[in-house]
């Protein structure tokens, strides 16, 4: 079928999300995997899930592609219930699991799903699909006898194979090497900047923070937060090492946040909508009243501290508006 | 749909691939070769051994016995596929990658079940018909009705196939072939209970076969196969008996029983896309 059957009333319109999702539930057996997870990836938006083991996010990205029937909610890919087939004409997915017809060739399995998509894309295309992966070579190789590390660099050929407008990467660097993550890397970074919309999976910290534009977090089958690497990094802290600090000095420190002393080293927490005044004026003020000022560093909540402290103080972080809708 | 429709031949041609690939075929084609160069052998003994009339009504008991061997092989052959093709891709996860492209559950089962059917068909045809082919050139004999045969053949194959195609999607690759196999063989063997039965004029005993043959239609499209293969002298030769015999059929299977198969086969493969489709992957 054409893009353009299929149309149900409201939908596809090119600024409908490429993910939206909304209230999913899942229960194997006894063990409810997912409780009440909303979230939306926008056009072009890169998207990074996070959380432990069992949090449920592969079952999570299976029931967005149609893999998992969720006991309950609703899923729209690309504006479209995923229920039509059509729905997943515009995704990429590589999966978790990724395994490839070993009996076929590299280039045999990506022009297969080429077809499958209902893209036509044309052989020269899809070798540039495999080069971009590193496999520009072992296109004309079985499959059987790709390592571990060359099966997941395929997934990613075929995932990206028929031009998506969304990418849907599960644990995509599971099995590679430095090398292989950096590549994997820029790829997110080039899907970003042709405007093509990534959820990304990832135990990678870094590699999240790296790429993602907003982060959701999920926990024990819920969403534990969500929002911008902003707003969840959102505190930023500063960290002198003063010496001769004075009264004055101290109820100057404590006008710009709270306060916190180690010896002679102070933290200061600083709020939020600083618009970058606010570090320099604390530093001429407390020059000014005499204080030696030995050092001033920025302290970065990195997101594992911040994914750490989510996970092990529930409730600390409120949920952002967006993850509810 | 289009697309769907193209999905499912796409699918079918993988499966085809996949067993041209697996060397699924050199294996078939192998002990094919065996049998029928054994089957060439014993035929040309026969020929040698007895008068005309009576190589007659032996080769066609004889002939009905190595194609039995044949379907054996064929259904071996597909069962064994099938697990692998289905059960075996959504278990290693090979299957999630297909089924997030646009293909409807539905036109995936559909392809892989056309590719095997394609292939199992084509197989149990081919071999059967150089069988034939060697009983000819060993002792004179050619069947009465060879296509018929031929066809019923390949709608045993297609039967079993089915079966074991629905059991893929509820249990593991070898599990599925295992049962689909020993289903096949209970079926055998109801039947040739059921013809004992009737040759003894039993009718409960008679019935086993009746009902087992309406289950699983492989039994009765086998016996519909022999008797288009076989002579009909040689069902006089052995009288009120020959329904005793099991390699002898005394009927060819009414339009009605072939119209059954037929919804069978529509029937479980209905289920089998509908319990797939409901499948978490």
């Amino acid at each position: 079928m054409s893009a353009g059957e299929h149309r149900t009333p409201g939908t596809p319109t090119p600024a409908s999300p490429a993910v939206w999702c909304s209230h999913l539930r899942k229960r194997f057996r006894r063990h409810q995997a997912v409780h009440d997870v909303s979230l939306q990836v926008g056009r072009g938006e890169v998207v990074g899930l996070l959380g432990p083991n069992g949090a449920g996010k592969t079952t999570v990205i299976k029931m967005l592609l149609g893999l998992v029937r969720p006991d309950e909610g609703e899923v729209l890919l690309l504006g479209r219930p995923v229920d039509d087939p059509a729905a997943r004409a515009g995704v990429g997915y590589l999966p978790e699991l990724f395994r490839y017809q070993p009996w076929l060739t590299a280039a045999e399995v990506v022009a297969l799903h080429a077809r499958l998509s209902g893209a036509s894309v044309p052989a020269a295309e899809q070798r540039d699909r495999l080069a971009l992966v590193g496999l520009g070579e072992r296109g004309d190789d079985r499959v059987g006898g790709f390592s571990k590390g060359m099966q997941q660099r395929l997934g990613l050929a075929v995932a990206l194979v028929a031009r998506p407008a969304l990418v849907v990467l599960d644990e995509p660097t599971s099995a590679l090497d430095p090398v292989g993550r950096a590549d994997v890397r820029d790829v997110v970074l080039g899907l970003r900047e042709q405007g093509t919309a990534v959820l990304l999976n990832s135990h990678l910290i870094g590699e999240v923070e790296r790429v993602c534009d907003r982060v959701v977090i999920l926990d024990g089958g819920r969403v534990a937060a969500a929002g911008t690497l902003a707003e969840l990094l959102g505190q930023r802290r500063l960290r002198l090492e003063l010496t001769g600090v004075g009264a004055a000095a101290e109820r100057r420190l404590a006008a710009a946040g709270p306060v916190e002393r180690e010896g002679g080293t102070w933290t200061v927490v600083l709020p939020a909508d600083d618009d970058g005044a606010l570090v320099p004026a604390l530093v001429r003020d407390l020059a000014a009243l005499g204080v030696a000022v030995h050092a001033v560093e920025p302290v970065r909540v990195s997101l594992e501290e911040r994914l750490l402290g989510i996970l092990r103080h529930p409730g600390a972080q409120p949920q952002h508006e967006e993850a509810q809708r | 749909m289009t697309h769907q429709l193209r999905s499912t031949g796409v699918i079918a041609l993988l499966t085809l691939r996949e067993a041209a690939r697996r060397k699924v075929v050199l294996a078939l084609a192998a002990l094919t070769v065996l049998l029928l160069g054994l089957a060439g052998w014993g035929f040309w003994r026969l020929g040698a051994e007895l008068t005309s009339g009576e190589a007659r009504v032996a080769a066609s008991q004889v002939l009905n016995l190595v194609l039995f061997g044949l379907s054996l092989i064929a259904a071996l052959g597909t069962a064994f596929l099938t697990g692998p093709t289905v059960a075996g891709e959504t278990e290693s996860g090979a299957a999630l990658a297909v089924l997030a492209r646009p293909v409807r559950r539905s036109a995936y089962l559909l392809g892989k079940w056309l590719g095997l059917a394609v292939f199992g068909g084509v197989y149990v045809v081919v071999a059967a018909f150089a069988l034939c082919l060697v009983v000819l050139w060993a002792v004179g004999y050619w069947p009465p009705d060879p296509v018929a045969g031929l066809l019923l053949l390949a709608g045993q194959t297609v039967v079993l196939l089915t079966l074991a195609l629905l059991l893929s999607t509820a249990v593991s690759p070898m599990a599925s072939g295992v049962v689909a196999v020993g289903l096949f063989g209970a079926t055998w063997i109801s039947g040739v209970v059921g013809g004992v039965g009737s040759a003894l004029g039993n009718e409960g005993v008679a019935r086993v076969g009746e009902v087992s043959r309406v289950v699983l239609p492989t039994d009765g499209l086998w016996r519909g196969a022999m008797h288009a293969f076989q002579d009909p002298s040689a069902l006089a030769a052995m009288g009120a008996s020959a329904e005793a015999f099991p390699f002898l059929s005394v009927s060819s299977p009414t339009p009605l029983y072939l119209l059954w198969s037929a919804v069978w086969v529509a029937m479980v493969l209905w289920v089998a896309t509908t319990a797939f489709a409901r499948k978490d992957l």
